[in-house]
Parts: C-alpha cells; structure tokens; sequence
C-alpha cells in the first residue's frame, strides 16, 4: 500500500501499524479522515479521561477494524505479555485516578465495562487475527493462542457475572433465568466470530489444498509423460517412424488420461482390445485406430477373440506398409464382432500355403475352437480385412 | 470446377500454418482467424464456400462460430476438424451445423477431398464418426420416437458400418453394389436425422459416454 494510492481514493477504515504508536487506531482513523493522528489522539485522550469511554473503545476498535499490513504489534513482541501488563495497570491507574476525581458514572456499569471490554478484546482480536490452521492435521489450535482466548473468555463472563452481582441480580433466585442468559449470550457474543473464521479458514484451505494437490498431479503426470516424450523425440529426429510412434503413444497415453481413464486395469472387452491395438502399433510402428461401438463383458470367448484380432493386426501391420490399419468392433446382443483392415498390397487367400500358422492357427483355428467364425477377403491391391465374429 | 474458397478457424497459428501449407495448391484459402470474433466477421465478409472449424477455442468454440455466422450467412458449410475425439464434442458441433468432422491426423490430400465433398454438399464422415453415430442410434429406442428422424434405416447403418471399418465412400459403394452417389445420399440423410432428432438419448449417450469411456 503506497501513499499515493492511499491518497487517491478514500481508503479502506485499516489500522495503520506502520505509524501507530500502539494498535494503529488513531493512525488509521486520521488516514481514513485525512487529519493528521494528532488530532485523533488528542480526541481519544479526552474521551478516556471524561469517563472512561474512550479506553474501552480504543480496545474494541483494535479488536474490530483490520489492520493494514496483517497483524503486528508495533510494540516489540518478545515482551508482549509484560507490555500488556503494564498497559493493564496503567489503564487501572487512569481508571482509579478518574474515579478519584469523580469522573465517573457508577462502578456497576464501569467495572463490568472495562473487564468486558477487555477480555472482548482478546477474544476479537484472536479470531481475527488467528491464521487458518496451516497443518494437514486440520483443526490444530496454537496452545498460546488457546490461553489468551480462554483468558478472554473468562474476563468477558466474569464481567457479566461482576455486572449481575453488583446489580442484585445474582441474589434474587428468580432472576437465575436472566443470569443464564446474559452468560449464554456473552458466550456466544465470544465464540461465534472466532467459531465462523475458523469454518471459513478450513474451507478455505482445504479448497487450496485440493487445488494445489491437483496441479502437482498434472505437473508430475506432464513431466512424466509427455516431457519425456518431447526430450526424446528430439532425440530421435534422424527416424521420422520412431517419432511418429512415439507422439501418437503420447497422444493415446494423453487422450487416456483427459477422459479419465488414468490406468486402470483393462476389464472390458473394448479396453481389453484397444489395449491390444496399443501394443501392436508400439510393437511395429505403425498405427493402428480402433472404433468400437457397444461393449461387452471379458470372458473367455472375447479374450479369444481379442488374442485373435490381435494377431490379425500384427499381420496386418507387417504387410500393410505405413498405411494406417483400421479396426471396427461391434459388440451388440449376443453378437460381436471385430474387423481389422489394412490397405497394403493385399493377396490371394487361395494361394497361401498351408503352413502358414499365423493365419491358419492363430486366428482362423483359434475362433473355431471356441465357438466363432473368422473370415479373410483379400485381394491383390485391395489390401485385406478379416472379419472376426463370434455369437454367445 | 475452380478449388473451392476455404477459410481457416484455429487458435493455434502454428497449426493454421500446417494446414495452409498441407491444402496448398488443392484448395483456395481466403483467410484464417484464431478467436470467434474474427472468424464470424472475416467469413461474412470473404465468403468462403467451406469453414475449417476447430471445435475448441477460447470464448464459445466451434459451435458459437457456427451459431454467429448462421444468421447472417444461413448457407454456409462448415467441416469441424480437431484434435478432440470426446463424443459430446462432436455430437455438439454436428448438431450446431457442421457438415462433416474429420481428426487432425488426416493427410492434406484427404482433408481436401473432404472439403471438395463438402463444398459439393456431402456430409464427412471419419470413421470414429460413423462409430459415434452407430452407437448413438443402436439400443432401446423409445415408443413416441418419429422413426423418420429418430432410427436409421438398415441400409444406413451398413454404410456407416463400412465407413467405421475404414472403407472409403467409392470402395462403400462398390462393396455393397450402389453408386457413389447413394452412398453419399444415405450419409446425407444421416447427418440429417443426427442435427434433427429430437432423440434426447443423442446428448445424453455423449454425456454417459464421456463419463463411462
């Protein structure tokens, strides 16, 4: 905060600690007013010596207006205690000096007054100025700060007590009603600001916490992934298939985890294949892109059927060339079905060999053992699909 | 035939470049804009035949360009190009207007014969498209439905099956006996059902899918 913007525009009611001489009251008001403190001062003195008002309500302004700069003390705070002290018995000193020159209105609504105030002020002045709890614990209140508020409590009760004593009240059995109140009343007075900074504070942090929390999520999942990704292809800049292979490994990693899906464990029968799609396109470079309508339970006949596209892909992968290969899965009723496309050169069905396993055995035998049906159209040119069906 | 005039809707310029240069030659680029603002102003004033739209951008996106620049130019064709794959996103920019949405993988030679088809009149499907919509319309569908809007014919789901299996249009056609032109047709009338329907499952199968995918 500069003078400049202070002086610009009517400024916040703060405490000003920098130039206060004691809780910055006086300071912040004349800033707020324009005057200078002097004048303040001087008010307030003549308010505390015609009858006392004006300590009191020194002591509620500290406690109620804000200060500038957060809260400090001007006064050095090794010696708070004995400095608090000392302001006490001087204040007493004033009061009693007043009192001797009958400056004064009655010592039932002045002592009472003065203690309340008192202890008010601490309590006040605590829960405003009581930073949330930091610790992940949670509610964890500093022991020193538990002592002065208890102390505060205690003078603001007891003024009530003081108040209804020196009234008759507490005599009177029938005005028990009227004692119970005032206290509960006190009590709560003392309890509800310090009670509402505290949920305040707590929400507050633990929003942050939650915030904070999720950014180094993504931090460390970025860093992990996809910087490394980039520190390697940079690397690998001579061969433009293993920079191609590695983006679109990040893409998928990276798409996985937008949508949610982090890793968990591959339990369906569409995860189970694109999972498999995943592996051959790492294996042999080149990419494989799967469209899956519908999705099924994994029991043993999908995994057969997955272990079954996924040899067509590793097949079609090796003799589909650079080209993309396609694979569509259906799961709808009791029927699915699973196509895997390339557009390489293609070949005649007729014309293989008998031994060639990975055709025969992998794909075609391994859906007939368990209940399905897998078919190859090819051609010389027009690339090849198998066609993978398998009806529950 | 001259090229048709594209104009170029991306926030990234790096990536507006990439496709300037990749369409170079294929097709007439009027212009680029990187915010909703621009583009609604720019492609009022230089007419293209086709927008190249990316789906999302800061203040609105895709659809709020295509929202802005329908009243004021009720014709004008839009193809969404992204690299998102998340269904609401493109169930929302279809169902805006645009005709066609193809990934930002596609090769430049493909993303301008999907513009040319696209100028034609034609809807673009990619394959994760057609995989969308089938999933879209498949299952229970509801008694009150108007099946004109609200199913798809057999012939249109076995089109799309072949367009989600990787097969292109004229190799569709030939695969199931037609002509290019009617496969093009029940595309068309595809698009059409997914921006008209009234189907509330269409928004809320995008939603569950995000959720569930």
């Amino acid at each position: 905060m500069t003078a400049v913007s202070a002086s610009a525009a009517a400024p916040p009611l703060r405490r000003d600690s920098e130039r206060g001489l004691l809780g910055g009251v006086c300071a912040g008001f004349a800033r707020r007013l324009g005057v200078d403190p002097i004048v303040v001062r001087a008010l307030f003195v003549i308010a505390a010596v015609a009858g006392g008002i004006g300590i009191p309500a020194y002591g509620l302004a500290w406690a109620l207006i804000p200060a500038e700069n957060g809260e400090r003390l001007t006064l050095p705070a090794r010696s708070s205690w004995q400095v608090a002290s000392g302001i006490g018995l001087l204040a007493l000193a004033a009061l009693l000096l007043m009192r001797e020159w009958g400056l004064w209105f009655s010592d039932a609504i002045t002592w009472p007054v003065v203690l309340a105030a008192a202890g008010g002020a601490l309590v006040w002045r605590q829960s405003v100025a009581a930073a949330p709890p930091r610790s992940a614990g949670g509610l964890r209140i500093p022991a020193d700060a538990a002592g002065r508020a208890l102390l505060g409590t205690g003078l603001v009760v007891g003024a009530g007590l003081v108040f209804l004593w020196l009234n008759g009240a507490l005599a009177a059995a029938k005005d028990v009603l009227l004692a119970v109140v005032v206290v509960l009343v006190a009590g709560g007075l003392v309890l509800a600001p310090w009670w509402l900074r505290l949920v305040r504070g707590l929400t507050a942090e633990r929003a942050e916490r939650i915030r904070s929390q999720e950014r180094a999520e993504v931090a460390a999942h970025l860093h992990d992934s996809v910087l490394q990704t980039l520190a390697l292809m940079q690397k690998r800049v001579e061969d433009p298939r293993e920079v191609a292979s590695l983006a679109r490994r990040q893409e998928r990693e990276l798409r996985a985890w937008l949508n949610g899906r982090r890793e968990s464990g591959a339990d369906s029968f569409g995860r189970r294949l694109e999972a498999a799609a995943a592996e051959v396109e790492e294996d042999h470079g080149v990419p494989v892109d799967v469209v899956a309508v519908g999705d099924t339970r994994l029991d043993a006949r999908a995994e057969a059927l997955v272990a079954a596209a996924r040899e067509a892909m590793v097949n079609a992968a090796k003799f589909a060339g650079d080209g993309p290969v396609s694979v569509y899965a259906e799961a709808e009723g009791e029927r699915v079905a699973v196509y895997v496309r390339d557009r390489g050169p293609g070949f005649d069905p007729a014309a293989v060999p008998p031994d060639r396993r990975g055709l025969r055995e992998s794909i075609v035998g391994r859906m007939e053992r368990h209940g399905g049906r897998a078919a190859v159209q090819s051609a010389p040119g027009e690339g090849t699909e198998v066609e993978l069906v398998m009806e529950r | 035939m001259s090229p048709p005039a594209v104009f170029i809707v991306d926030d990234h310029a790096l990536f507006r470049a990439g496709v300037r240069a990749e369409l170079d030659g294929l097709v007439d680029v009027r212009g680029d804009a990187a915010t909703v603002e621009e583009a609604v102003r720019e492609i009022v004033a230089t007419e293209p035949d086709v927008v190249l739209l990316d789906v999302q951008m800061p203040g609105g996106g895709g659809v709020e360009v295509i929202r802005q620049v329908a009243l004021r130019r009720p014709a004008q064709k839009f193809l969404a190009l992204s690299v998102s794959d998340a269904p609401e996103d493109v169930i929302a920019v279809i169902r805006a207007g645009a005709r066609g949405y193809v990934t930002k993988t596609i090769s430049g030679p493909e993303l301008a014969d999907a513009v040319h088809r696209v100028a034609d009149g034609d809807a673009v499907f990619s394959p994760r498209l057609a995989g969308f919509v089938l999933d879209a319309f498949s299952g229970y569908t509801p008694a009150e439905v108007d099946p004109q809007l609200d199913q798809l014919t057999a012939r249109e789901r076995e089109v799309l099956r072949h367009i989600a299996r990787g097969y292109l249009y004229k190799e569709v056609a030939q695969r199931l006996g037609i002509s290019a032109k009617t496969v093009e047709a029940h595309v068309s009338a595809v698009l059409r059902k997914l921006q008209l329907s009234s189907r509330h499952e269409l928004s809320r199968w995008a939603a569950e899918r995000r959720l569930v995918d």
